[in-house]
């Protein structure tokens, strides 16, 4: 046997392995992504939310994409207790004028940051949310305090479309 | 030699049993009355795109005429503006979404109310419920238009002919009040009377509004609703084939040289 | 089994394999001594291998997506072959897969008709693939009625009513099969687990299949028995996987052709209309991998009988290696057989063709005719051949093809074949 040809039968077998392989991968991600949110669920991607009559010192929640958010409108002295609060005390540091455009309205994603639960309104040791799941603490601005939870509950993207409505999203 | 001959007659004697399959099933499923007029429908064939201009005006002759009795449920106002479909420009999706109105709800106080529709919603429907379309036109459902092509044996072809094949019915023939004549109707008898007659809107683009060109766009327009991915199933097909192609015959060839290890013809 | 003693190489290998022997299997089946005569005909076991899997991974996909209940059931398609990323893509290969899977199953059984590999010793492997072919039918028949169309319902509403025609008990079970007094959302909610259950246990009567076949080994084009591994023998890889491999990417051309460019011709045009319980569509037809036992199911005027034949044109398969009394396997040398072979695979076409058309006239004559050759095939025809035909010689084994050999003598190294 000469020393071409062994190479020149390796180099169609690595070929047809090579282009093989290359069909098993654009086989297998339809397959895969087909689990990834469809195009109905990406449209639905925004929420308006009228909030003419939440009164201060409330919170309401509302689903988008399925997950709870808080809305809460309030009291200056939240507000105050929020502002107030040391940097080098936060676990995880954010100011809060980064967190309420409008410091009288509160918009997050009402879903602890440790495994997901959705903690509860007014309760826990910083006046703000307590989840019962496993003892977090936020503060007025959302802002965990104390428990496993590892960052402040999300802010998500929201704009107010007049003086009574939010859009979520 | 005599091997390769006989593999090419195996080979024609396994596609002609597939023909005969497939001719026996199509066969079985488009049993017509007439035979169908034909048209040069852009979106056949192994590169077929839709024609975006009859998009846009079936989309238009959808709107101002069928969409009165017929609903297309399954098809939402973004559909318009995604990529192989009317494509229209999101703002233009916007105000075509905003000029329908959905009924929402409930609010906080427990009411259902009123809203211009959005991009996300289903397209809005002419009756509330099949009773309500049944009652409004004389018993007999317009069906819905999602899948109506796919419904059809003859699909875009039945279609189009339907639309132009309204005629006075033959002599001897009676026809009940509400019922009119058309040759291509299954029965020759339908519910609907004649939707379309040249004019009966102007287009966007200028273009002539005759009953022909009017049938050949809405009817463009339903085979897009009903197959909206027809455009991307076809660049994917061509790829997809090709792609075969070339590892068959590399597998081919490595097959050949296997099988020349041992005293025999593959 | 001729399989000599496999030790791995390495420590762990043996140490893994003495306590899991799935390195012999992994052994067993790459050496696997193969006839190496074998023709394109041999790769649809491997084709078939590929439809189920396709099927079941399709299948599951689907299955994420799609809604069992009878008022979400027509949406929830639509919204796969709408919304879901690669949804219409995953759809289509599912629906036009079935078709796919039993074009293969066809070629298959006939490919086993014509070289007799239904025979001693190989009864067991193609009973195993006559029950394959029956829940290969229940879960098409199934499927069908998922997507809960016009075709669909009605389809479920028919071949439902066929148990009606068992005396005394009919109605009752049919009522039980329904769960209600027509076809409604229970019975779809029990079709679809029906539907996902079945192919697994294809699955797993395909395992059996396949080792019943390693026993004796493949049957061959000359239909003689071999030595393994000899002479006439490759071992399974590579020779017979790149074979199998090519011929299954021809399929999957076919296949593509149908996936994406014509995905609903071979489906009917009223599965799109949503299931009315009112309203029957005015020309009803199965798909077309069931026409031919439809066409027998019509063709005779009798309830209860034609139910009763349907079921027999099936199962008379299972007992073929019985009905066939010729000690020659491949029709290659059977040239009556041959004659017959062609006459009965036209019969079964037209059959087909029949069961497309309306039961009426012309058609219905030309069903009957071909329903009544159908069993004379089979009951009559193939046992009396047996003892009548003139066969040809046989050759003594695939190397040498020198006609040595006699149907006598092939017969006797056939029974030798069964004293050891």
């Amino acid at each position: 046997m000469s020393d071409k040809k062994p190479k020149r039968r390796e180099f169609l077998f690595t070929a047809s392995y090579a282009v093989g392989a290359v069909g098993v991968g654009a086989v297998v991600w339809p397959l895969v992504d087909q689990m990834n949110p469809d195009a109905s669920v990406k449209a639905l991607a925004s929420t308006e939310v009228d909030v003419s009559s939440v009164k201060p010192g409330n919170t309401i929640t509302v689903l988008w994409r399925g997950k709870p958010v808080f809305i809460r409108r309030r009291t200056p002295e939240e507000i105050l207790e929020a502002k107030s609060v040391k940097m080098e005390d936060l676990k995880h540091p954010e100011k809060d004028e980064d967190r309420a455009k409008d410091p009288e309205w509160l918009v997050m994603l009402g879903v602890c940051t440790h495994l997901g639960c959705v903690p509860l309104n007014d309760k826990g040791d910083y006046d703000g949310w307590f989840c019962p799941c496993h003892g977090s603490h936020y503060d007025t601005s959302g802002r965990i305090r104390k428990g496993p939870a590892p960052l402040n509950m999300e802010v998500p993207k929201y704009e107010f479309v007049n003086a009574n409505t939010i859009k979520i999203g | 030699m005599k091997v390769l001959i006989n593999k090419v007659k195996n080979l024609i004697k396994l596609l002609s049993i597939l023909a005969l399959i497939t001719f026996v099933t199509t066969h079985s499923n488009s049993a017509e009355s007439a035979k169908l007029l034909k048209t040069d429908w852009s979106f056949k064939g192994l590169f077929g795109k839709f024609d975006r201009g009859a998009l846009q005006r079936g989309y238009q002759v959808y709107t101002e005429v069928c969409a009165s009795c017929h609903s297309m449920k399954y098809v939402s106002y973004r559909n318009l503006g995604e990529k192989g479909g009317p494509e229209f420009t999101e703002a233009e999706v916007k105000a075509i979404a905003a000029s329908f109105e959905v009924t929402d709800g409930p609010n906080a106080d427990g009411e259902m109310f009123v809203r211009p529709a959005k991009l996300s919603d289903k397209f809005v429907m002419p009756y509330e419920n099949v009773k309500a379309a049944q009652a409004a036109n004389g018993g007999a459902y317009p069906p819905d238009m999602s899948v109506l092509v796919k419904a059809r044996g003859g699909g875009v072809d039945y279609i189009y002919s339907l639309l132009q094949g309204y005629e006075d019915a033959p002599s001897g023939m009676t026809l009940d009040e509400g019922v009119h004549y058309n040759k291509y109707m299954y029965g020759n008898k339908i519910m609907m009377s004649a939707p379309l007659s040249d004019d009966i809107l102007e287009y966007g683009d200028g273009t002539k509004a005759t009953v022909e060109q009017m049938s050949k766009d809405v009817t463009t327009f339903l085979m897009w609703a009903a197959e909206p991915h027809l455009e991307s199933r076809h660049q994917m097909g061509f790829k997809a084939i090709i792609y075969l192609i070339i590892l068959t015959i590399l597998v081919y060839f490595s097959m050949k040289k296997i099988w020349s290890r041992v005293k025999s013809e593959v | 089994m001729s399989d000599h003693e496999y030790t791995p190489t390495s420590k762990v290998g043996k140490w893994f394999n003495d306590r899991l022997p799935l390195l012999t299997l992994a052994n067993h089946l790459t050496d696997y001594p193969t006839p190496k005569n074998l023709n394109y005909w041999w790769t649809f076991g491997g084709i078939l291998t590929f439809c189920l899997i396709t099927q079941i991974v399709t299948g599951l996909t689907l299955a994420m997506h799609y809604i069992a209940h009878a008022d979400m059931a027509f949406e929830s398609v639509e919204h796969i072959m709408r919304d879901v990323n690669y949804g219409w893509l995953i759809r289509y290969i599912h629906s036009n897969g079935a078709s796919m899977f039993f074009l293969a199953v066809y070629i298959h059984i006939f490919r086993s008709l014509f070289y007799g590999s239904y025979k001693s010793p190989r009864e067991i492997i193609w009973i195993i693939g006559i029950i394959i072919y029956l829940l290969m039918m229940a879960a098409a028949f199934m499927g069908y009625v998922l997507p809960w169309g016009q075709m669909s319902f009605w389809g479920a509403t028919v071949i439902t009513n066929l148990f009606s025609a068992i005396p005394l008990v009919g109605e009752g079970i049919v009522t039980w099969l329904w769960g209600g007094y027509s076809v409604d959302n229970p019975t779809l909610t029990r079709f679809f687990t029906l539907h996902y259950l079945i192919p697994f246990l294809i699955l797993g009567l395909v395992v059996l299949h396949i080792w019943a076949l390693h026993v004796p080994g493949n049957n061959n084009p000359v239909g003689i028995d071999i030595k393994k591994p000899s002479k006439d023998t490759v071992p399974f890889h590579p020779y017979i996987v790149i074979k199998d491999g090519f011929a299954l990417l021809m399929f999957m051309i076919v296949f593509a052709f149908f996936v994406f460019y014509s995905p609903n011709i071979l489906g009917h045009a009223d599965n799109y209309i949503e299931a009315n319980p009112m309203v029957t569509p005015a020309h009803i037809v199965p798909e077309w991998y069931l026409l031919p036992f439809y066409a027998i199911l019509r063709s005779v005027p009798d309830k209860l009988l034609g139910v009763v034949a349907m079921l027999s044109a099936i199962l008379i398969l299972a007992v073929l290696p019985w009905l066939d009394t010729s000690k020659i396997r491949s029709a290659v040398f059977r040239p009556l057989y041959k004659q017959f072979y062609w006459i009965l695979l036209a019969d079964v076409l037209i059959l087909g063709y029949m069961g497309a058309m309306p039961a009426e006239g012309l058609y219905l004559l030309i069903a009957r005719v071909a329903t009544a050759y159908y069993f004379l095939h089979f009951l009559v025809i193939l046992p009396v051949l047996g003892f009548k035909e003139k066969t040809l010689p046989v050759p003594l084994s695939i190397t040498e093809p020198v006609l040595g050999g006699s149907p006598n003598l092939a017969t006797a190294k056939h029974n030798e074949s069964f004293d050891k």
